[in-house]
């Protein structure tokens, strides 16, 4: 660590002083190359030869909200990676997921991570939902130049508020456009196909057990007709990621139980491929 | 009308003013059970804090000026981010922040009129109490490796005297909390202490992900087996980040 300052009698460099608890201000006055919205974008646009993350879905549920997302990476035509991970425990009440450029979705998860972190270290209390996805739609509008050349990143944002002992999900657009989702909501390329399944799938009672078997149905639809998107490997064992958030915190669901949860929804295809049927009236 | 001082009288004179403001406050101290590692201070205030969480297996304890080692708590926050975030969470160590602190409390010691009147623990709970670090931080920038106990601030020979007798290893969080507590007491000869004027926090090696918890007053007077204050009109659970799963 550089200790250009120490004669101040400070902690090295800007480590003293006290003016901001965000991570990323600080990592702009400290080493501007790291921030994501400092960089150069490609002079050209680039093609589909960096891996892409695809469906991610959330859903509400009373007392929380349950995000799952598929594994697949697509570079063009290419399978990039068949055990990707785009789901992620955001803080402690908080999940995130990001659909797009797989790198930079990543790095900017781990900044967005960090930064809540930080913040509530700092500070000495958590941000609120809304300020939580406020930062991240900070985020995602640093990165349109790069957006711009066909790399962006699109995350969707899902929270537990205890004002309102509830989950609530956060949209956003490649601009850093925020939009608060009601019920249920999906992005990525297998989107579509996942939302129209969850728009049949979804009841305002449903236990996060039922929630989370909502999502993998989904995710089976927008495997079913979105060819970047995966569904559960069996074969391989690679199902879904599945997490959920309520007032005890951010919990993965465990191989086990997504496993028998998504078996289940395998077998149940054998009899119906179109997946559970909708009353008609 | 500038006239000389010489250096040893002048380190001494600065010394003794930093040991005198330490000395006025009350004491903390940390010491280290089957669990992990437990820091209690004798602090009633439930918004400026002695103790607190730098990183996922590293906390942080202060006596003296709240300013001073504030100040310092920061600048750790920032230090232990930034490294885990350039390169990897376990990349982030106790030993590398005490030195971070070791050398600028050194340099305040030496190159400015008024020394920081802080000392500060600055602890890493391993996976095993073999494996848990716990450095001591003085105001001119000496670093010790402690093993076991440290307590400091107010009257801090009395109460490390007290934690020595009650001391030993492998105890249980309860038994480790008792023992803090009657060696805090020992400041002074009336001095008896309450869960509500405690700060109690843990570095659990059992917890999962981040390791460091604050202790609810609830909790607390659980553990001290008194009884619980049915009328107090306080929250049990401080709205803090990470609700409990377990201690």
């Amino acid at each position: 660590m550089a200790s250009h300052d120490s004669h101040t009698g400070r902690l090295p460099g800007l480590f003293g002083s006290p003016d901001t608890s965000s991570f990323t201000e600080f990592l702009g006055a400290y080493s501007p190359e790291l921030l994501p919205g400092r960089r150069t974008p490609p002079a050209a646009p680039v093609g589909d030869e960096i891996p892409h993350g695809t469906t991610i879905v959330a859903v509400t549920f009373s007392g929380g909200v349950v995000m799952a997302g598929d594994r697949r990476a697509t570079a063009g035509n290419v399978i990039a990676q068949r055990d990707i991970e785009k789901v992620f425990r955001a803080d402690e009440f908080s999940a995130v997921a990001v659909a797009g450029t797989a790198g930079l979705g990543v790095e900017m998860v781990r900044l967005f991570q960090v930064e809540l972190e930080h913040y509530e270290k700092r500070e000495g209390r958590t941000l609120s939902v809304e300020g939580k996805a406020n930062r991240l739609a900070t985020m995602v509008r640093q990165n349109l130049p790069m957006a711009m050349q066909g790399l962006a990143v699109v995350p969707l944002f899902a929270g537990y508020d205890e004002e309102r002992d509830g989950g609530r999900i956060f949209s956003y657009d490649p601009a850093g456009g925020r939009y608060e989702e009601r019920d249920f909501h999906s992005i990525g390329s297998g989107s579509v196909f996942a939302r129209g399944a969850l728009k049949k799938l979804f009841r305002a009672d449903a236990s996060a057990e039922d929630a989370a078997v909502m999502c993998v149905q989904a995710l089976y639809d927008a495997a079913d007709d979105d060819s970047a998107t995966g569904g559960p490997d069996l074969t391989r064992r690679i199902f879904p990621v599945v997490a959920s958030v309520t007032s005890d915190g951010y919990r993965r669901l465990g191989e086990d139980e997504v496993g028998a949860i998504a078996r289940a929804v395998v077998d149940a295809r054998y009899d119906s491929p179109g997946g559970p049927t909708a009353p008609l009236r | 009308m500038p006239f000389y001082v010489s250096p040893e009288q002048q380190m001494k004179d600065k010394a003794d003013y930093a040991r005198k403001g330490i000395a006025r406050g009350r004491s903390v101290v940390v010491l280290q059970y089957d669990d992990g590692i437990l820091f209690v201070a004798d602090n009633p205030s439930r918004a400026l804090h002695k103790i607190s969480e730098i990183y996922d297996r590293i906390a942080f304890a202060a006596v003296g000026k709240y300013n001073e080692f504030e100040n310092l708590r920061l600048g750790g926050v920032r230090y232990a981010d930034i490294n885990g975030y350039q390169y990897d969470r376990r990349d982030v160590t106790a030993r590398g922040l005490a030195n971070v602190y070791a050398q600028s409390l050194g340099t305040i010691f030496t190159e400015t009129n008024k020394p920081y009147e802080v000392e500060l623990v600055v602890a890493e709970v391993g996976e095993s109490a073999e494996t848990d670090q716990i450095y001591r931080l003085t105001f001119d920038g000496s670093v010790a490796d402690e093993h076991g106990y440290v307590a400091m601030g107010g009257q801090a020979e009395a109460v490390a005297q007290a934690l020595k007798d009650r001391y030993r290893e492998g105890m249980t969080l309860t038994e480790a909390l008792r023992a803090a507590v009657a060696s805090l007491e020992a400041q002074d000869s009336d001095r008896r202490l309450e869960a509500k004027s405690l700060e109690v926090a843990v570095l659990d090696r059992n917890r999962e992900h981040r390791l460091f918890k604050a202790l609810a007053k609830r909790r607390v007077e659980e553990l001290l087996g008194e009884p619980s204050s049915e009328d107090s009109s306080e929250p049990a659970e401080p709205s803090g980040p990470s609700k409990p799963s377990g201690s």
